[in-house]
């Protein structure tokens, strides 16, 4: 198949361009989500981000913190954004960074006014910016303007024999293109970690990532209470047939097909090496990667599955496609592509490869994905340790 | 082509993965191994579902499961060539 040179964007103000044309109520902390849902409730166009954090966080986990919420914000796929909390100063940090992409941005903060003048101030900003971005245009942008991420949940070992591979033969006809991609789910690489190191496209990149593994290993086995049992592999993983995590593991890792990663992101890290693939240290569980990828700038998401798990996220559109017929068939309104046919040798990897190629460049360009229509917006805080 | 039953990954695995809705006790299964595009047969010993593990070899404790070539865990009790593997005979090595 020839692959198509471009998508149908959104042009953004610091030369990103979005899949889609979001205007955001980003509420910086737990306390101020009803007045950033209530603002979302007045004005069409717009949807709240509410989230269970933002209060007496320090350190790295604040720093994290923060990362998320101004990476959410700066993503291309967000056209404009309106953030509120409690106090003026952290949101006037997120606001003035997120500014720096040039795209529209206002802060409010309820302290003193309370909640139902913010509500009024907040909506009359929030309906200019949903009428702004209303008038946006999908343009032709160059693939090379699509940012990849992928995770993949529920797996089993249809997952490691026919969807993952396929975002495998994916990543391989589109990263010659210059676009950009992102793996990560650092623990569900254990067992595969030694494999993986080997992709490292320089001995840096090899280290960084050995060194991200064991840290993260180190903290599982300190906390660990059993052997992680039902956790990794998870109960669903051991009745789709995957017996340890380093098996899961290295179904997992088929989905980088022969790529080699040019760097390791800290979470939520914009990469800042050009095109090509990223290792991102995450959390395996769907909510939290899929969060801080989409705050690292990933602008669509392929998600393969095999029992079949729903996610979605806020602001990057989640494209699923699996290769269990019976998941295929028994929970179809979540399946954007059925790759099934590889398990009856009626499809093969190259094939599955440019159809999922087709299905991603028609999500970025705009049809909407199944976790969209029904209506999947998860937001997950990853949180590095307890509040002061 | 003949239908497929089981699909190996590697030629290295011991293992081999169900494909289709189930296969029961003392079935002939037609297998193939997608990295050299090879085909065999194998009799199964259990019924084995879809996306489960079938042993290719007589395995003994200790014995190491190879799956994709790559060792993926230890057998902690003795198994059958043609018998169902998961968790109640393989185990990690990690964790």
């Amino acid at each position: 198949m020839e692959i198509p040179k471009s998508f149908l964007g959104y042009k953004r103000e610091n030369g990103r361009a979005g899949t889609r044309n979001h205007v955001i109520i980003l509420p910086v902390d737990d306390i101020s989500n009803a007045c950033a849902e209530a603002v979302a409730n007045n004005i069409k166009g717009t949807f709240a981000i509410p989230h269970a954090y933002g209060r007496l966080q320090f350190g790295a986990d604040l720093e994290l913190f923060f990362d998320t919420m101004i990476g959410t914000g700066k993503n291309p796929n967000v056209a404009a954004c309106v953030v509120i909390g409690i106090e003026p100063k952290w949101t006037k940090r997120i606001v003035d960074t997120i500014a720096k992409t040039g795209k529209p941005v206002e802060g409010f903060s309820i302290e003193g006014a309370g909640d139902i003048k913010t509500i009024m101030k907040a909506s009359q900003k929030a309906q200019e910016f949903s009428q702004w971005a209303s008038e946006k245009q999908r343009e032709e942008c160059p693939l090379s303007d699509l940012w990849i991420s992928v995770k993949c949940g529920e797996s089993d070992t249809t997952s490691g024999m026919a969807a993952n591979p396929t975002v495998g033969n994916l990543m391989d006809k589109l990263e010659p293109l210059g676009v950009h991609l992102c793996f990560g789910e650092t623990s569900e690489l254990t067992g595969a970690e030694k494999v993986c190191a080997t992709r490292g496209a320089t001995p840096e990149a090899s280290e960084k990532f050995m060194k991200t593994w064991s840290d993260y290993n180190d903290f599982i086995l300190k906390e660990a209470t059993n052997d992680l049992s039902e956790s990794q592999p998870t109960a669903g993983n051991i009745a789709g047939g995957l017996t340890t995590i380093e098996e899961k593991a290295f179904g997992n890792f088929q989905k980088i097909g022969s790529r080699k990663f040019i760097d390791v992101l800290t979470p939520a890290e914009e990469p800042k090496k050009g095109p090509g693939l990223y290792f991102m240290d995450t959390s395996s569980a769907a909510g939290e990667c899929l969060t801080l990828q989409a705050a690292a700038g990933f602008n669509i998401h392929l998600f393969p599955t095999g029992q079949g798990n729903i996610i979605g996220n806020a602001i990057e559109p989640v494209v699923k496609l699996t290769g269990n017929p019976s998941t295929a068939i028994n929970m179809k309104e979540h399946i954007d592509l059925d790759v099934s046919k590889i398990l009856k040798r009626e499809m093969n990897m190259d094939q599955a490869g440019d159809e999922l190629i087709k299905t991603t460049i028609r999500a970025a360009s705009g049809r909407l994905t199944c976790a969209e229509v029904l209506g999947h917006k998860e937001f997950v805080m990853t949180k590095l340790y307890r509040s002061a | 082509m003949v239908s497929t039953d089981i699909i190996l990954h590697d030629e290295k695995d011991n293992v081999g993965v169900v494909v289709i809705e189930k296969i029961t006790p003392n079935q002939e299964c037609s297998c193939w191994i997608m990295e050299n595009n090879k085909s065999v047969k194998i009799q199964s010993k259990n019924e084995i579902p879809l996306g489960h593990k079938i042993a290719m070899v007589d395995l003994k404790e200790g014995d190491t499961i190879l799956k994709y070539g790559h060792d993926i865990g230890k057998v902690v009790k003795i198994i059958k060539k043609g018998e169902h593997v998961h968790v109640h005979n393989v185990k990690t090595k990690k964790w």
